[in-house]
């Protein structure tokens, strides 16, 4: 049986880490490597680097990080963030990642997707969607540039489109969730995953233990990913993983600490 | 020292990296004498089964593969590197394979998603060497669309996905195959690596 996957996202800015994760005992608290070696360590299923840096030019930061970090990591990687080319992809893959995401330039340029999955397979092209719920509750919409704009495209119609040009997975974050918090939303991952067949990770306001228990008690999304709750050692990933096994959720856990 | 073939199927760092993790003597190559003097073999894989037997013979080392094999050499083939070790493959067109194992490589038939992709459990069908450190129930990473169909002597572990099961570690002799990924399978996928490594003299 497939186990629930539980990821971690890094935030990385000119090859540091955004939001400051203080492991006991880590040398550099800054390097995405080190954190994503003991996100590793502690049965992580994946790693999200996802880099924010502004500029194109300190893309050579960002490949020696992936670098570095397939060298060492045990457990499949993507990345995503600035991402607008087919070079992108590539340089992204041959680094050593595993899966690139792509976010408003999936929306600028639908067909990226498509030459995207078609050149290195359907299994690496992530599509991250952000979206919110629009105000007369009618649904939702997608949302790009941070959440700061609105494309006006509607989530379930976009993310069948990105379906059927061969996206391999579903990243959705909930503008409304996110960074509150509350919990996942629940509702929008049940109206996506009713017109998509691809996995779908839900990502956006994950406050605590119970949330991801919950995400996969009232939903059949495949992973849940979360920032804070793992940066501030709220919980570790195994804290997690036993809990989710608890309520008989498939996740997957180390021999020793199985039983 | 082992060495892991390089015909251009994909990164093969992360491979290499997990036997340098396990402090093992590990090269990427395709040149004859290198792999003539390897005490073991791994043949990596990512990509489609036809393209990857192209790259066999257009880098000449389909004879010195079956030399190796028959001269008694722990061979391990991962992912697309193990599908190549059976005898037929109907991705994209019938391809002949290198026939290591009996069996064919087709497309899976499950009632769930294709491509497989993610953690799955193995179940174990019988002991072997490769696996002595893996306990049934065991988590590794799994990419894949086309499966092995291999002979029921030759299967080593399986894993269960959309109610049927699908071949996950296939072993004759000296030859060995995952069709998962141990160098992303986190520590069970070590132990496995750490078991070849043992294997090779």
């Amino acid at each position: 049986m497939l186990a629930k996957r539980i990821i971690p996202c890094l935030d990385i800015k000119d090859g540091k880490v955004v939001k400051g994760v203080n492991f006991v005992g880590l040398k550099d608290i800054g390097d995405p490597v080190e954190i994503a070696k003991r996100y590793d360590e502690q049965c992580a299923d994946e790693v999200v680097f996802l880099d924010i840096t502004a500029t194109y030019e300190n893309r050579d930061i960002l490949k020696d990080v992936i670098q570095r970090a397939a060298c060492e990591l045990s457990i499949p990687l993507t990345v995503g963030g600035g991402i607008r080319t087919l070079d992108d992809f590539r340089m992204i893959l041959s680094s050593g990642a595993d899966k690139v995401s792509i976010n408003s330039a999936a929306i600028l340029n639908p067909q990226l997707i498509k030459q995207a999955s078609d050149e290195f397979g359907v299994q690496c092209v992530v599509v991250a969607i952000d979206a919110k719920k629009r105000e007369d509750q009618s649904g939702y919409d997608v949302y790009i540039a941070g959440g700061r704009k609105n494309t006006g495209l509607d989530l379930l119609t976009w993310a069948k489109q990105c379906e059927d040009l061969g996206a391999g997975e579903i990243l959705l974050t909930s503008m409304d969730r996110d960074g509150t918090r509350d919990g996942f939303d629940i509702d929008m991952l049940n109206a996506l995953m009713r017109v998509v067949s691809i996995p779908v990770i839900a990502s956006g306001g994950c406050g605590g233990q119970e949330d991801i228990v919950e995400v996969f008690e009232k939903t059949n999304c495949d992973g849940a990913l979360a920032a804070s709750l793992f940066h501030y050692q709220e919980a570790t990933i195994e804290d997690v993983k036993a809990l989710c096994a608890k309520h008989h959720i498939p996740v997957r856990r180390n021999y020793e600490t199985r039983f | 020292m082992i060495v892991i073939i390089d015909y251009h199927v994909g990164n093969l760092m992360s491979v290499q990296n997990a036997f340098l993790k396990l402090g093992m003597d590990v090269v990427v190559s395709r040149d004859h004498d290198v792999i003539r003097q390897a005490k073991g073999i791994v043949l990596p894989g990512v990509g489609t089964f036809p393209v990857a037997m192209e790259h066999l013979k257009q880098y000449d080392l389909i004879d010195i593969l079956n030399e190796r094999q028959q001269a008694g050499i722990p061979i391990l083939g991962i992912c697309l590197g193990m599908q190549i070790l059976f005898e037929k493959g109907y991705e994209v067109c019938p391809t002949q394979g290198l026939g290591f194992l009996k069996g064919e490589v087709r497309r899976m038939e499950v009632q769930a998603k294709i491509p497989h992709m993610g953690w799955n459990d193995l179940m174990m069908k019988q002991k072997h060497p490769l696996m002595q450190y893996v306990h049934q129930g065991d988590y590794v990473y799994f990419v894949h669309s086309y499966m092995a169909y291999p002979t029921d002597d030759e299967l080593i572990a399986y894993c269960e996905y959309g109610q049927e099961k699908i071949t996950a570690v296939v072993a004759k002799d000296n030859v060995m195959g995952c069709q998962f990924h141990p160098e992303k399978s986190g520590k069970v996928g070590q132990k496995i690596l750490l078991a070849f490594k043992e294997m090779v003299k």
